[in-house]
C-alpha cells in the first residue's frame, strides 16, 4: 500500500549531496544514481528534507490554482497562520478583499471551529482512556505515530482536526443557502506539507472534506503581488460576522490547545527530534501521569510550518498581539460571538469522529521467523559495518544499510571501509570499486571529482 | 536471537535501556504493539528492581518465532519469602529509593500481570533470577 505524499524530489534540479538524506527522521531517503530516493511507506511529510535541501531540489506538489475555477462556489479556508504571514499594517479586511479578487467569494478561518474541536477533545480527556491522549492536530505526528510508534496508535485522539471540521461546516452552511454539493470547492490554504497528504490521504476517513490545497507560500505571493500593484489605492470588504475568539487565534501555535485542556497535567512539544524523543519514553511507559500530549512537528508549530514565508517568531508575535487584542475586546463585551457555527454545533459533534489510526508500520517480514532471520543477517552485518554513519554508501546510517543489504538488494561493497578492505586484500579492482560509487553518487561526480588527474584538482 | 545487557546499580538513570532496545527489536518484526508493550513494562519493572534492591545485573533476552524469554539475573541480597514480595504493596525498599519513586510494592505484581510465564528464582545472599516469558503471537 502506499501514500499520497506531497514532498517530491525534482530529478532535475537534484545534486544527490544527501543533506536530506540526513535529516529525514523516519530515514525514508536514499541516494542512488546520484539523485536522492524517498521511500513512500516511510516519508510522514514532515518537511525536514524540504528545509534541509541546499538546491530547493524537494518541492511540495500542489494542485493548480485555475482548479479553483472548476467550481461555481469557491471558498478559501484559511488558517490565522496566514494572516499572520503580513504586516500589522495590511488589514485583515483587505486580505479577505484580496482573496474574494482572485476568485473566492467565501473567505473563512480554519480556526472558526476550534470551540467544538475543544468540546469534543476534553470530552475525551474527561473520559481518560489510554492515557496520555495525543492530540491529531498535527497531521506529521499523526503520521510519525503510525510509522514510528505504532503501540501509541490508540492514544491519538479519534477527532478531526479543526480544518477538517470547518470544511464540513462551510459545506453544509453553503448547501442549506442553496448551492449543489457537487458546484461548492473548498481549499485550504496550507503551512505544511503534512496537511496536504492529510487532505489527499486522510487517517481515519475516507474522504476529507476539502477539494483542494493551496500551498501558502504560492497564495502569499498572489495576495502580495495585489498590495504592490494595489499601493494606496485598495478597498476593504465587511468582514463575516463572526470573529475567532482569541484562543482560537492561539490553536495553532504552542501551547495552544494545552492552554485549553482540562487535564490536570498536559504537556505541549515542538519539533521532531524533541516530540520523538519523548514520545519513546512514553512507548516505554516511562511517563507516568500525564493527561494530554500537545505535539507539534515544526517549531513554533505551525508558523514554522514549511510552506510559510514570515519568519516564525515574528509571525507568532503578531498572531499574539491580534489574540491580545481580541481578548481586550471579549473582555469589554464587544465580540460577537460565532452563533452561526454554533448553530451547527450538533451537526459538527455527531460527525466530529474519525475512525481509530490504524499503525503503518514497517516491519522486516510479515512473517515473524522470516523477519527473525533477516533481523539475525543485519546484526552480523552491523557489526561487519564501521558504524560511523558516514552515508556514503547511500543509506543515512550503517544499521540503515545493514537492512538494505537484507531488505532490498543492496551490497556489502556498498561500504568504502569493505571497499578499502576488500581492495587492500586484492578482492577488488580499483575500477571496481569506482563503478559501486558511481551507481551511488551518479557519473557525474565521479567523473568531476575522481577521474580528474592529480594536477587538475 | 539472542541478547544481552547490564544494569548498574543505582543507576535509576538508564534504567528502560534494555527495554529500550528490545522494544525496538520486537518493532521491527512486526510484533503486536501490545504485547510489545507488555513486554517493555514487565522488563523495566525488573530493570529497576535490579538497579533498586540489588547490586545490578544481567539482561539477556532470546526471541524466537513464538515467544520471547528474558532472563533478569542479579547478584543482589535475595528474596527471602518469594510469595511475600509477589503481593502488592510488599516492598523492602530503602526509603532512598522510596524517596525517588520507586519502591511502592508494585513490581513482581506488574511484572506477573504481564507476562505469561513468571518463574522467580532467588537465594539469600547469593541473587535473584527473574525469568519471564511472554508469547509473540
Amino acid at each position: 500500500m502506499s501514500f499520497f505524499h506531497a514532498l517530491q524530489i525534482n530529478e532535475n534540479v537534484c545534486e544527490g549531496c544527501s543533506h536530506c538524506m540526513r535529516v529525514c527522521p523516519t530515514e525514508a531517503i536514499r541516494v542512488r544514481d546520484g539523485k536522492a530516493h524517498i521511500n513512500e511507506n516511510r516519508c510522514i511529510d514532515c518537511g525536514n528534507c524540504f528545509i534541509a535541501c541546499p538546491h530547493k531540489a524537494v518541492f511540495v506538489k500542489q494542485d493548480d490554482f485555475e482548479e479553483i475555477f472548476k467550481f461555481p462556489c469557491r471558498v478559501a479556508l484559511v488558517p490565522a497562520v496566514f494572516l499572520g504571514q503580513f504586516k500589522d499594517e495590511i488589514s485583515v479586511s483587505r486580505i479577505y478583499a484580496i482573496l474574494n479578487e482572485i476568485g473566492f467569494q467565501h473567505v473563512i478561518e480554519t480556526e472558526i471551529t476550534v470551540p467544538i474541536y475543544t468540546e469534543a477533545k476534553n470530552r475525551l480527556e474527561r473520559e481518560g482512556n489510554n492515557k496520555p491522549l495525543i492530540s491529531s492536530y498535527c497531521p506529521a505526528i499523526v503520521r510519525l505515530i503510525q510509522v514510528k510508534f505504532p503501540g501509541l496508535v490508540e492514544n491519538i485522539m479519534p477527532v478531526k482536526a479543526p480544518l477538517d471540521i470547518t470544511a464540513m461546516y462551510i459545506r453544509r452552511k453553503l448547501v442549506k443557502d442553496g448551492w449543489p454539493e457537487d458546484q461548492i470547492g473548498v481549499f485550504y490554504v496550507t503551512p505544511c506539507a503534512a496537511k496536504i497528504a492529510a487532505v489527499k490521504s486522510p487517517v481515519g476517513e475516507e474522504k476529507s472534506s476539502v477539494d483542494g490545497v493551496i500551498n501558502m507560500d504560492s497564495l502569499y505571493n498572489r495576495v502580495y503581488k495585489k498590495i504592490k500593484e494595489q499601493g494606496h489605492d485598495y478597498k476593504e470588504v465587511k468582514l463575516p460576522i463572526a470573529q475567532l475568539t482569541s484562543d482560537s487565534i492561539l490553536t495553532s501555535l504552542t501551547n495552544g490547545e494545552r492552554r485549553l485542556s482540562i487535564a490536570e497535567h498536559s504537556l505541549s512539544i515542538d519539533g521532531m527530534d524533541n516530540c520523538i524523543e519523548f514520545l519513546e519514553k512514553v512507548e516505554n511507559e516511562e511517563i507516568e501521569g500525564v493527561d494530554f500530549l500537545e505535539l507539534r512537528a515544526c517549531d513554533q508549530s505551525c508558523p514554522g510550518g514549511i510552506l510559510t514565508y514570515n519568519n516564525r517568531f515574528l509571525t507568532c508575535e503578531r498572531m499574539f498581539n491580534r489574540a491580545r487584542y481580541v481578548a481586550g475586546k471579549e473582555r469589554r463585551g464587544e465580540m460577537t460571538r460565532a452563533d452561526e457555527v454554533e448553530e451547527e454545533r450538533q451537526y459538527l459533534l455527531d460527525n466530529i469522529s474519525v475512525d481509530e489510526v490504524e499503525p503503518r508500520s514497517i516491519s522486516l517480514d510479515p512473517d515473524i521467523s522470516k523477519a527473525l532471520e533477516k533481523m539475525n543477517k543485519i546484526k552480523e552485518l552491523e557489526r561487519k559495518l564501521p558504524q560511523i554513519d558516514c552515508g556514503i554508501c547511500g543509506a543515512p546510517s550503517c544499521d540503515a544499510l545493514a537492512e538494505d543489504i537484507v531488505c532490498n538488494g543492496c551490497k556489502l561493497s556498498d561500504c568504502i571501509f569493505v571497499q578499502r578492505n576488500m581492495e587492500a586484500n586484492k578482492d577488488m579492482k580499483v575500477e571496481e570499486s569506482l563503478k559501486i560509487m558511481e551507481d551511488i553518487w551518479g557519473y557525474e561526480k565521479i567523473i568531476s571529482f575522481v577521474k580528474k588527474k592529480n594536477n587538475e584538482i | 536471537m539472542h541478547l544481552e545487557y547490564t544494569v548498574v546499580e543505582g543507576d535509576f538513570v538508564n534504567a528502560g535501556s534494555a527495554s529500550s532496545s528490545i522494544k525496538k527489536t520486537l518493532k521491527q518484526l512486526s510484533v503486536n504493539p501490545s504485547i510489545v508493550k507488555r513486554v517493555v513494562v514487565a522488563l523495566y519493572e525488573a530493570e529497576v528492581n535490579a538497579i533498586a534492591h540489588a547490586y545490578g545485573g544481567v539482561v539477556t533476552a532470546d526471541i524466537d518465532a513464538g515467544k520471547i524469554l528474558i532472563r533478569v539475573i542479579d547478584k543482589g541480597p535475595g528474596i527471602p519469602d518469594i510469595d511475600w514480595a509477589m503481593q502488592e504493596g510488599h516492598s523492602t525498599a530503602s526509603p532512598e529509593v522510596r524517596n525517588m519513586g520507586f519502591g511502592a510494592g508494585m513490581g513482581l505484581p506488574n511484572i506477573k500481570k504481564n507476562v505469561d510465564r513468571l518463574n522467580v528464582q532467588s537465594t539469600v545472599g547469593v541473587g535473584t533470577t527473574v525469568e519471564m516469558e511472554v508469547n509473540l503471537s
